[in-house]
């Protein structure tokens, strides 16, 4: 059975569509939603976890519906992305609390384990305001997952995060799919999931843009059209060699180097080393430039 | 048994005491009932008129104390985490909806009664003594007043974010206003319900009391009851709002 269904979700408010006519099934796994800031992503999760009523077509986790059921939530852990926890309390007592309002047979237990798994036992003991942002979004993870649920979103659980403190939450979050939960996280910076297997929903605009296998929406990632900057000890011998090879589509003298268009993104990066080496030139530097995430998005939807 | 266990949730209410009482806020509660002692001590030595404790505490300590404290505190036990979101992490776990307004709703209860109701009666008793009938009244009315405001109030935090100034308009300009010109708006007056009640026992008429005992309790008893059930219906569709908007 799918984890979570959504079939033709739209929620609009007033006149603005915040999530527009999206249909998605997602099983056991790591599923990464991911869009630029606005999309609709929180929107999309706020939907799943039923704190947000579908304007129009059906959604159910683990097959019963969210919204005014907070039955759901014996099934679901929900990491919201705003850090307001209850920061008096110390990490062991939140966790322990939603134990207790999960009902769990042993809360200690129950805690314990949670906070084992995210790795705060030694902070357990300390007040949450005195935690750092890693440490809050680990203690909300450690809450999020105390009674062991089948279900596990989380709202960009990497933001702020530090890269130790990332790559130690992608293990947790890859080991917890290992053992067949379903994980779905959402993410506005594309660097953050590149480590990460599975799959990837791509929301732009309130619609799902991409879906798909990892690996086959970063290939067409990579295929797409890329702009570089190279730096070498002849860039005007180099951008004339370049401009006659068909992966590249213009070449611009600029003061920071070269700025290479290519249609062509692995014959550009297999040819540029044989023409440096053919024309003696010195390679410096290779940039590329417009990594930025707002162009991938907008490539992937015209795709 | 489990209907009452169903009703309420003491996880919620630890958390909600310790949540308010844990603010820096929780200085200024002291100080109204402060206040109200201190004016008391203060009046006693002075005061001539010898229904000065029924004018003073009925007035003073009904229309002042009793309902600011209960609005400070009702509007913020529930209010306080929606406004600041951290509400989510209570309702992310399957903890029935009503069990929340409910459990909250008997944190500010007993916080106005610890800083409105027993200071009123302590007022009450350094004016006319321990056994009297007016402290008794006063303090039975205040119990009425600590109920009813804060399931009034519970409701408008959840039904608005300007539950205060809701709250602050129903006090000033229904009870204090229109209750004193409409005969009828009295029925609707939780300032009305604890002075009437307070009057049953104190029979004095320096608490402008209009109301029989009974319509008062029954009154205060359907509010009580009418506004949580509408606070946990609307607790049940609590929707966030997403970052499109």
């Amino acid at each position: 059975m799918n984890a979570i269904e959504l079939r033709n979700v739209s929620r609009w408010y007033g006149n603005v569509v915040a999530v527009n006519d999206v249909t998605m099934t997602i099983g056991p796994g790591i599923t990464g939603l991911l869009g630029p800031n606005g999309a609709g992503k929180t929107t999309l999760l706020n939907l799943m976890a039923g704190f947000l009523a579908p304007s129009r077509g059906e959604l159910t986790v683990a097959g019963q519906p969210s919204w005014r059921n907070p039955a759901v939530f014996s099934t679901l852990g929900l990491v919201p992305e705003r850090d307001s926890v209850y920061a008096f309390l110390t990490g062991f007592d939140f966790v322990k609390s939603t134990a207790k309002l999960h009902r769990l047979p042993d809360p200690d237990a129950a805690a314990r384990r949670a906070i084992g798994i995210v790795e705060m036992a030694e902070a357990q003991d300390r007040r949450i305001a005195t935690y750092s942002k890693g440490m809050r979004q680990r203690i909300k993870v450690a809450a999020a997952l105390v009674h062991d649920p089948e279900v596990l979103l989380l709202d960009e659980p990497f933001n702020g995060m530090d890269p130790r403190q990332r790559l130690q939450m992608m293990d947790l979050l890859e080991e917890m799919a290992q053992r067949g939960r379903t994980i779905l996280f959402s993410s506005h910076i594309l660097e953050e999931v590149e480590r990460m297997s599975g799959t990837i929903q791509v929301i732009v605009g309130g619609r799902l843009a991409a879906s798909g296998d990892f690996w086959a929406i970063r290939r067409l990632m990579t295929s797409r059209p890329h702009v570089f900057v190279v730096r070498t000890s002849a860039d005007r011998a180099l951008g004339a060699a370049l401009i006659g090879r068909p992966a590249v589509t213009g070449v611009e003298l600029t003061p920071r180097g070269l700025q290479v268009r290519t249609s062509d993104f692995g014959a550009f990066s297999r040819e540029l080393a044989g023409l440096c080496r053919d024309g003696d030139i010195r390679l410096r530097e290779v940039l590329p430039s417009d990594e930025s995430l707002e162009s991938v998005f907008s490539y992937l939807v015209t795709a | 048994m489990s209907l009452v266990s169903g009703l309420f949730n003491p996880v919620v209410l630890r958390i909600t005491m310790r949540a308010t009482l844990g603010r820096k806020r929780a200085l200024v509660f002291m100080l109204v009932p402060l206040v109200l002692i201190l004016i008391t001590v203060a009046l006693k030595v002075v005061a001539k008129s010898p229904v000065w404790p029924a004018e003073f505490l009925g007035v003073f300590g009904f229309s002042v104390v009793l309902p600011l404290t209960a609005l400070i505190i009702g509007t913020s036990v529930l209010g306080a985490e929606i406004d600041d979101g951290s509400i989510i992490h209570l309702l992310a776990t399957p903890v029935n909806r009503l069990s929340v307004v409910i459990s909250k709703f008997i944190a500010a209860m007993l916080l106005t009664i610890m800083l409105g109701a027993i200071p009123e009666f302590l007022a009450a008793a350094i004016a006319k003594g321990f056994g009297d009938k007016l402290t008794i009244g006063l303090l039975t009315g205040a119990l009425i007043a600590s109920v009813a405001y804060n399931a009034l109030f519970v409701m408008l935090s959840v039904l608005t974010t300007r539950a205060i100034a809701v709250g602050l308009l129903y006090l000033l300009v229904w009870e204090g206003l229109l209750g004193n010109l409409i005969g009828g708006v009295r029925v609707l007056s939780i300032g009305q319900y604890s002075v009437s009640v307070a009057n049953s026992i104190a029979k004095t008429s320096a608490l402008n009391a209009h109301l029989t005992s009974q319509t008062a309790i029954i009154m205060a008893i359907a509010v009580t009851v009418v506004t949580l059930a509408v606070a946990g219906r609307r607790l049940s569709a609590f929707a966030l709002k997403g970052d499109a908007v």
